[in-house]
């Protein structure tokens, strides 16, 4: 779903964190649950971030897996996909604890731009 | 090239977020329940509206509705007295198919919210993205007809997720149908599991004094006199 406007929303997050310096790279932590497209998310990333300065940064997508917090057993078990049950005693009456991320988490940057164009 | 690692933690869709909470503050300083009502196309979104509107004795009502192209839904709805007002859905994030925090935000100068007890957002009719967006609601309620097959909490789950309530909608075809409806409610339950449900037909009226009640109750608990 639209990874082109997600693609958008993290490079103006990175552009401003970045605060003129180039950003070398992006991590992003993406739950499981979430409709993203991460190959598609990294396609449309590189075509937004031409121009700016967070053009030619490494997008690193974190996946980050569904764990569930059982209400039942107290278990906090990890599993694939629905249903959402308790990997131990297969309770649907479970917490996700993670898996639902959509963040960016990090960046990587290097000099200013203007150091680069003193050069 | 002397690289700095910079921690952000930033939530990629907190620019809508934002936009979300402020249109969560007009309708809460207005006292309006808000209700966002998804579903994917043809399911009966603007069928049951019809429907459940000569029931709201005492509730005043008024609809959002986005669409992608033209303005048939509003002028159904408008037909019936009720404020209706159409967004533009070209002017937020990321298009068309469905509304997002800017879009429901631009519109809101043309709701006449001091008039309102009730707002029912009509979202676009799509099973992926209108669930990632939040618009500033208080409820978000979703239908899902017995015409589309009970797979699809399993092909869809985080529409189903992100709803607190299930209107399951046409099953007066129910005789007509190879449809197994427990089947739905487990699959329901399977990606979340005791979410409310009501059974409705707003071709025969069954379920739409349940789905009635549900609104008033919502309407009566999320009053905020200003």
């Amino acid at each position: 779903m639209h990874e082109l406007a997600l693609a958008e929303a993290v490079v103006s997050i990175a552009e401003r964190h970045a605060e003129g310096r180039r950003v070398a790279r992006v991590e992003l932590a993406v739950g499981r649950l979430r409709q993203v497209v991460v190959d598609s998310l990294a396609f449309s990333f590189e075509l937004v971030a031409m121009g700016t300065p967070v053009e030619g940064a490494v997008l690193v997508v974190d996946e980050v897996p569904i764990v569930l917090a059982c209400d039942a057993c107290s278990a906090e078990t990890q599993v694939e996909t629905f249903p959402l049950a308790c990997g131990r005693c297969g309770s649907l009456e479970v917490q996700v604890r993670t898996g639902e991320e959509f963040h960016v988490v990090a960046l990587e940057l290097g000099e200013s731009r203007a150091a680069t164009a003193r050069r | 090239m002397h690289r700095v690692r910079v921690r952000v933690v930033e939530n990629v869709l907190d620019a809508n977020d934002t936009i979300a909470e402020a249109n969560r503050c007009d309708f809460d300083a207005h006292a309006v329940t808000v209700v966002n009502l998804m579903s994917a196309p043809g399911a009966g979104k603007t069928s049951l509206l019809e429907r459940v509107l000569g029931e709201l004795d005492g509730i005043r009502l008024g609809v959002l509705e986005g669409d992608v192209q033209g303005s048939l839904d509003a002028e159904r709805l408008a037909t019936l007295h009720v404020p209706v007002t159409q967004i533009e859905t070209g002017r937020g994030f990321g298009g068309e198919c469905h509304l997002d925090a800017n879009m429901v935000r631009l519109a809101l100068p043309q709701v006449p919210l001091d008039e309102l007890d009730l707002l029912v957002i009509e979202n676009v009719g799509n099973l992926v993205c209108p669930a990632e967006f939040r618009v500033g609601e208080h409820h978000r309620v979703m239908v899902c007809s017995v015409a589309e097959g009970e797979d699809k909490p399993l092909k869809y789950p985080l529409m189903f997720r992100a709803c607190e309530l299930v209107l399951v909608n046409k099953v007066d075809l129910l005789p007509h149908l190879d449809y197994d409806l427990e089947k739905l409610l487990r699959n329901l339950d399977a990606v979340n599991p005791g979410i409310e449900r009501i059974l409705v037909s707003a071709k025969t009226g069954e379920g739409v004094s349940a789905w009635r009640d549900w609104l008033a109750r919502a309407s009566a608990h999320d009053a905020v006199p200003a």
